[in-house]
């Protein structure tokens, strides 16, 4: 019978075998940040242990960096110890850094696949539940916590259970691609197989409407598996994925016999088949816009709200979970989702926070203004990404739209350095979590794609970007 | 990590589900860099109100839950976020036991390195769990759970019971296996990063 790609991955990288237990798995990559990495080091020297193969591992400070002027202290003290723990370990270890004031800094899931150290094929991990992203290479990425980033630090492998494969067949054509984004149907397939649809699975990403995206797109796919529960999202590499990587700074210097090696090796077999499937039409979907506290609490653009009782479908916790939802957003069943008016909006994170996402959203503002009652800010993915955006002079057309134009940084996707939504306040984010106070104490976050957010900005609520002309 | 011994303790029902790392322990808490002290921020949004005064309403706050070591919740509990801060809370907190219909995959691994007990149980007997009143004795070695009116059986994977029951040091044991790790890696066509 055949494999999966995902099987294919997984069987080229055990390193100990036994009957019911967990296979030992070698790890080709190790991304390490600030926030979930000191306690690991720490374990290690309290153990007299070194990292064992520092050239296969990469850090960089994300999570926690402020995205105004880099040229002033952090005020911060304790974000300022964690940035500086970083750089002392790294120092220490002998492992490479792109620190705050690097060209090369941003968020790890936006650079390891814009600087060449995601490859196909590859085994992946960062202590970060989004380390699905780089799956959109047909690496297999898998995010991991603390004690485990220890221990691929001190082995280079990790234990794993073999997880389920799950097909999600992605199948027809947007009519309109620019309104009807990556992220709309990404957020469409968590809508319908939950937030804990993927648990125990490794999703395989498949079909026309998915080979049809760009591989920024493809990374917004990627990126979100976890918030359908799922241990990684995977895409197999074809021509797209091998002209991305193609001179990057640290493309492999074989890097045509590797792609002859991919071409071959990286593809699940016709007659392989999945644990589960599922299928989504994309011919007619809609722009999407979350309404709760969790990402499956989506829906069309042009739709109200649903009840607590037509969203559950007569699960009793389900219906319990979608009225506390409510409560906390403000919101009531029944409300046009266009008439929501918000306060703030965010353009960034390891979601939505690349070039192709910048120039999408900054044709909706072209020549606009941020509507009055809104605060409206850009955190690019990374300082290349925000070099090549200024290079086009996208800033230019959201700083006259009185957008705030960042340095890079995950911001306030999670808002553990100043950017924060205060109490109360509406945003639309493009970011990746809707959580009770994920942006901040008390704020209200809906998840939306970046031409929705930046359409948001100009109206003051949401609005259905296929009325617009974006081509 | 310290070996795991039977457990017994009244419940402290949680009737939430899709409980996420970021209600467990928020971010303003991950900003530290060392394992220790995060209990008293657990569950910091629904225990405190804006002046960090507690709340009435929510259950860790009522004192007959004070002494309790195990955690009765929802469907999906620790989704979200790979933050082990949220483990090490719980811990710090005082839980060593945490029971839900299902969790989350990254969440439950963390557990295992810190010497908690995920148990995973059809919902119908979570529900009766989050209802017991009278203290509940949660026996690893017999994978059984003793209420005071019957025995709850639960399945643990072989390996992960043995992690549990030794305290067993994860990197020591794999390093055992340094052989085949460095077989491997000559054989590896993946070439460095740098």
């Amino acid at each position: 019978m055949g494999k999966t790609l995902f099987e294919k991955i997984w069987e080229s990288h055990i390193v100990v075998e036994k009957q019911n237990e967990p296979a030992l798995i070698y790890i080709d990559r190790h991304l390490v940040h600030e926030v979930t990495s000191p306690q690991a080091f720490d374990g290690l020297r309290m153990n007299d242990r070194e990292v064992r193969r520092p050239d296969l591992t990469i850090a960089t400070m994300d999570h926690n960096v402020p995205t105004s002027d880099r040229s002033l202290p952090i005020l911060d003290q304790t974000s300022a110890v964690q940035i500086k723990t970083l750089e002392n370990n790294c120092k220490d270890f002998g492992i490479k850094l792109f620190d705050i004031n690097s060209p090369n800094q941003g968020i790890v899931h936006v650079i390891g696949p814009q600087l060449g150290i995601t490859l196909p094929g590859t085994t992946i991990v960062c202590g970060d539940s989004h380390t699905s992203t780089h799956g959109a290479f047909g690496a297999l990425a898998l995010g991991i916590g603390t004690s485990e980033v220890e221990h691929v630090l001190a082995s280079q492998t990790l234990w794993l259970e073999k997880p389920k494969t799950f097909e999600v067949r992605v199948e027809g054509k947007r009519k309109n691609p620019h309104a009807v984004t990556a992220k709309d149907i990404i957020l469409s397939i968590i809508k319908n197989i939950g937030t804990a649809g993927g648990t125990g699975t490794v999703i395989e990403y498949r079909g026309e409407g998915i080979t049809d995206l760009s591989m920024e797109q493809r990374m917004t796919i990627c990126n979100m598996s976890i918030e359908g529960g799922a241990r990684a999202g995977l895409i197999a590499p074809d021509q797209k994925t091998f002209d991305y990587l193609r001179n990057r700074e640290y493309t492999p210097q074989n890097y045509d016999s590797l792609v002859d090696n991919w071409k071959v090796n990286l593809q699940t077999d016709s007659d392989a088949t999945f644990d589960k499937t599922f299928v989504l039409d994309i011919n007619d979907i809609a722009p999407q816009v979350s309404w709760g506290t969790n990402p499956g609490m989506t829906c069309d653009v042009n739709e109200s709200i649903p009840s607590p009782d037509e969203f559950s479908n007569g699960d009793a916790n389900q219906k319990k979970g979608a009225e506390k939802a409510l409560e906390y957003m403000a919101l009531e069943s029944g409300t046009l989702i266009e008439d929501i008016e918000i306060d703030r909006v965010f353009i960034g994170s390891c979601t939505n926070a690349r070039l192709e996402d910048l120039i999408e959203a900054s044709k909706v503002i072209q020549g606009q203004k941020v509507a009055s009652n809104v605060s409206a800010m850009v955190v690019p993915g990374s300082q290349m990404v925000k070099k090549q955006a200024e290079e086009m002079g996208l800033h230019k057309i959201f700083i006259d739209a009185n957008f705030e134009w960042r340095e890079a940084g995950c911001s306030m996707c999670l808002g553990m350095n100043p950017d924060i939504l205060s109490p109360g306040e509406r945003c639309a984010s493009t970011s990746n979590r809707n959580f009770e106070g994920r942006q901040g104490n008390g704020g209200r976050t809906h998840l939306v794609s970046p031409v929705m957010a930046a359409a948001a900005a100009i109206n003051g609520h949401f609005v259905d970007v296929r009325k617009l002309d974006l081509n | 990590m310290e070996p795991f011994h039977n457990v017994k303790s009244i419940v402290t029902p949680l009737d939430k589900v899709n409980v996420d790392t970021d209600q467990i322990i928020p971010k303003q808490f991950l900003k530290l860099v060392q394992k220790s002290g995060f209990g008293k921020f657990l569950f910091f949004n629904w225990r405190y109100d804006e002046n960090e005064n507690l709340k009435s309403d929510f259950v860790l706050n009522n004192s007959k839950y004070d002494d309790s070591k195990i955690l009765v919740a929802g469907d999906n509990f620790g989704c979200g976020s790979s933050r082990e801060h949220a483990v090490w809370a719980l811990d710090d907190y005082g839980f060593s036991v945490i029971i839900s219909s299902s969790f989350a995959d990254i969440f439950f691994s963390n557990c295992f390195k810190n010497g908690i007990l995920p148990i995973t149980l059809d919902s119908a007997i979570v529900e009766k769990l989050q209802h017991e009143t009278d203290q509940i004795e949660v026996d690893l070695e017999n994978q059984v759970i003793k209420t005071s009116s019957e025995n709850i059986s639960f399945e643990i994977n072989s390996h992960k019971k043995k992690i549990l029951l030794e305290g067993l040091d994860d990197i020591a044991q794999t390093l055992e296996h340094e052989e085949k790790i460095s077989e491997f890696e000559e054989k590896s066509t993946v070439p460095s990063v740098l």
